[in-house]
């Protein structure tokens, strides 16, 4: 892949787009398709096509497995942690109505927090999991 | 904090797992995993004194009133499940250290106790939870933790009963979710007690009727009912020690639970058994699976093979319980589906210990363990004579009440085909105590000694239980009494 | 009656061939293959109730009063989550399968079970 000019010029063009393509289906998912999941995916999709084109030794370089398994767990604790939070200051657990004075606020506060968790892990195991099977080497029988 | 107990029982387990992932200094994930373990339950505890004084708890997720919002709602049923496998893991626990650190060695442990955690929390959020796609989810937390847990196992043969619990767990899984969605397309709710209201006024139409099959034949699979139990034999047999005896101890337990949960609490019971004719093909299967599960059980070399589908029979007599749908016949289910915990919990950490002594659990190879390892073959035994129902053990108490549930329904054929299946129950655990007490030690076998105290404990504990509670039957009985009477005396 | 229908022949449809894939083929890769036509149908299956007769898409907007269900929807992104995580894992398992038998077909590696204890 290296030797192929296009595609390296091209997929290193388009992959700022990409993310930030993510980024804008992450914070739009109150009023449009999108939402944890799918910004996820499409996060990891960049990293991926950085894996197809330029190896996948180059990829782990920019995303180390410590980075990705702290993005693994930051996620579901982050998640959690918000319901743990609504507990403690008195609501039921994932309530959003007491995260802030105004109930209207706390609801969008709560629901983008909690997708900012789920991106996150979804991220981070797409792109584990493709680096684990690419980077799996045959052990000798 | 008392009144957020139902959503802090899943939460605690589902926060660990992440916590464990993070922490990978020597044997920290198995302290974490503890303390998760054990917190959830006490907690578990509390919540059923809480029932039995209060009543049901009702719980809203995020503030949201059912039938809108999730709700969890927690009655005698869910308690009582819940504190069986809470139970179970507490005591396990213990036990892991030592056999998950021999059988993995440090540095990989904490994958371990991630996947258990995650697995552990799945089975509570089934049980907690009181809408039908929520269970859904939880179902398959659960369920792929398994497949995880399974293909642990150091035998190749491990990842191959992995991969085929997987494709019939999940498509077990997908026709649940079908008969899920068929009742929401016919009621409009998910909400399992809004469903029980509206499906009484909607009777049965054919949508109602498909749903029905769906979701029955998906937890038939889940529950490892004849014959969709082919996965059961292989999972349980090449999965690591510790894992064996959680899954045989808890996921079929939970599976139950569901089945109990739908058949009676949503589709009411004249739905159920009157208008569609459940209870017979129930029986039968049940009948066909107590029969064949222990003679099959004869025949196996490999001994946790036999307890695998001894296993399988003993979830036909579970569902024989349940076909009979009066309350005896109930509380013989619930009661047995305690006891059955208990007993093949013991027994397969029983094996476990063996297993971690020598390597293997072919029955040939076992020969005078007996002599060998005293304690250990002491406490198997025990248990054996337990799945036979032997008065004064726990297993002599719910066959008891499923033969007084046979006779009162007047099917009391029934009940004698139940005193003859465990006739058969008889010949596999005859087996082991003749290899290990009747035959010589050979001249070039190791030397073994006993499996140590950190092994031995929980497997005491275990299985003491099941004489303690064989003699002494108050807590269960009355637990699985209340069970019965709330699930087919209202018909909510 | 077809056309009315037609969503739910085609849910049958795929569910039918999904299953019998799974049922069917040796390989078991193809067995993964044949697991995610049979959820696929069922997404299908999910959205179809959705859909209201006239409905636009369930976004508050001007001038619009019929919207169609959006419980579905999340329903199915969950479903398909979990569709996901179970690919996964199959795939997994065959990676390491097929390390440590050195073929995935099933037949083939049955009989290598057999050989064994």
């Amino acid at each position: 892949m290296r030797s192929y000019l296009v595609l390296r010029v091209v997929s290193k063009l388009l992959m700022p787009f990409i993310l930030l393509f993510a980024l804008y289906v992450q914070f739009h998912g109150d009023f449009g398709p999108g939402g944890g999941f799918q910004a996820g995916v499409i996060f990891a999709s960049a990293f991926i096509l950085y894996a197809l084109i330029f190896g996948v030794k180059d990829a782990g370089a920019v995303l180390p497995r410590g980075i990705l398994r702290f993005g693994i767990a930051m996620g579901v604790l982050l998640y959690a942690g918000v319901g743990v939070f609504n507990l403690l200051v008195g609501g039921n657990f994932l309530d959003y109505n007491v995260m802030a004075k105004d109930p209207t606020l706390g609801q969008h506060l709560g629901i983008w927090l909690v997708e900012l968790g789920v991106g996150l892990t979804v991220a981070s195991v797409m792109v584990t999991i493709f680096f684990t099977f690419a980077g799996h080497r045959d052990r000798p029988q | 904090m008392v009144a957020h107990f139902p959503a802090l029982l899943v939460i605690i387990p589902l926060i660990g797992a992440p916590i464990c992932m993070l922490v990978r200094v020597r044997d920290w994930s198995w302290a974490v995993a503890t303390i998760c373990t054990w917190a959830s339950f006490a907690i578990s505890w509390l919540l059923l004194q809480q029932v039995i004084s209060d009543g049901s708890i009702s719980y809203q997720m995020g503030g949201w009133a059912p039938p809108i919002g999730i709700e969890y709602r927690i009655d005698m049923a869910n308690a009582f499940v819940m504190l069986i496998v809470t139970g179970i893991g507490s005591v396990i626990m213990p036990y892991a250290r030592e056999s998950v650190r021999a059988e993995y060695g440090v540095r990989r442990v904490y994958f371990f106790y991630t996947s258990y955690l995650l697995c552990f929390c799945g089975l509570l959020g089934v049980a907690a939870t009181g809408d039908a796609f929520n269970l859904f989810v939880f179902l398959e937390i659960n369920s792929l933790a398994t497949y995880v847990l399974v293909g642990m196992g150091k035998d190749r043969r491990a990842l191959t009963a992995a991969y085929q619990y997987l494709v019939l767990g999940t498509i077990g899984a997908t026709f649940i979710v079908i008969g899920i969605g068929l009742l929401y397309a016919e009621t409009g709710t998910l909400n399992m007690y809004d469903l029980a209201d509206r499906i009484e006024k909607v009777g049965a139409s054919r949508t109602i009727g498909a749903a029905f099959a769906f979701l029955v034949v998906g937890i038939s699979l889940k529950l490892a009912l004849f014959p969709l139990h082919l996965w059961l034999p292989n999972a349980y047999t090449y999965a690591p020690s510790m894992v064996s005896a959680f899954l045989a101890a808890t996921a079929t337990k939970v599976a139950v639970y569901v089945l109990l949960r739908f058949l009676f609490s949503v589709f009411n019971i004249e739905l159920t058994f009157d208008v569609l004719p459940l209870d017979y093909i129930l029986a039968a299967l049940a009948v066909i699976a107590m029969f064949a599960a222990s003679t099959v059980a004869i025949f196996q070399e490999n001994l946790k093979r036999m307890l695998a589908y001894s296993s399988v029979a003993q979830i036909g007599y579970i569902v024989l319980g349940i076909s009979l749908h009066n309350a005896a016949g109930v509380t013989a289910s619930v009661l047995h589906l305690f006891n059955h915990a208990i007993i093949k919990g013991g027994m397969f950490l029983a094996l476990g210990c063996i297993v971690y002594r020598l390597g293997t659990v072919n029955i040939h190879h076992l020969q005078g363990i007996g002599r060998r390892m005293p304690l250990t073959t002491a406490a198997l035994v025990t248990g054996g004579l337990g799945l036979i129902g032997v008065p004064l053990t726990a297993g002599f108490v719910s066959k008891w009440y499923l033969v007084i549930a046979a006779i009162e329904k007047g099917w009391w054929p029934l009940g004698l085909l139940v005193l003859l299946s465990s006739l058969l129950a008889v010949v596999y655990v005859w087996r082991i105590v003749e290899v290990a007490y009747m035959k010589p030690v050979p001249e070039n076998a190791e030397q073994v000694e006993e499996a140590p105290s950190s092994l031995l404990f929980p497997t005491f504990i275990l299985i003491g239980a099941s004489i303690y509670f064989g003699i002494d039957t108050d807590l269960p009985l009355d637990a699985a009494i209340e069970t019965a009477k709330q699930l087919t005396g209202n018909g909510e | 009656m077809f056309l009315d229908y037609f969503n739910y022949w085609i849910v049958v449809f795929l569910m039918m061939a999904g299953f019998y894939i799974v049922i069917a083929h040796d390989n078991l890769i193809k067995k993964i293959v044949g697991l995610n036509i049979f959820q696929a149908s069922v997404f299908v299956l999910y959205i179809s109730f959705g859909k209201i007769t006239g409905g636009t898409a369930p976004i508050i907007a001007e001038g619009f009063s019929v919207y169609s269900n959006p419980l579905p929807h999340v329903l199915i992104l969950t479903a398909i989550v979990v569709g996901v995580a179970t690919t996964a894992l199959g795939l997994a398992l065959v990676v390491r399968i097929n390390e440590a038998y050195g073929t995935i077909e099933d037949d083939e590696i049955h009989k290598a079970d057999e050989e064994e204890d």
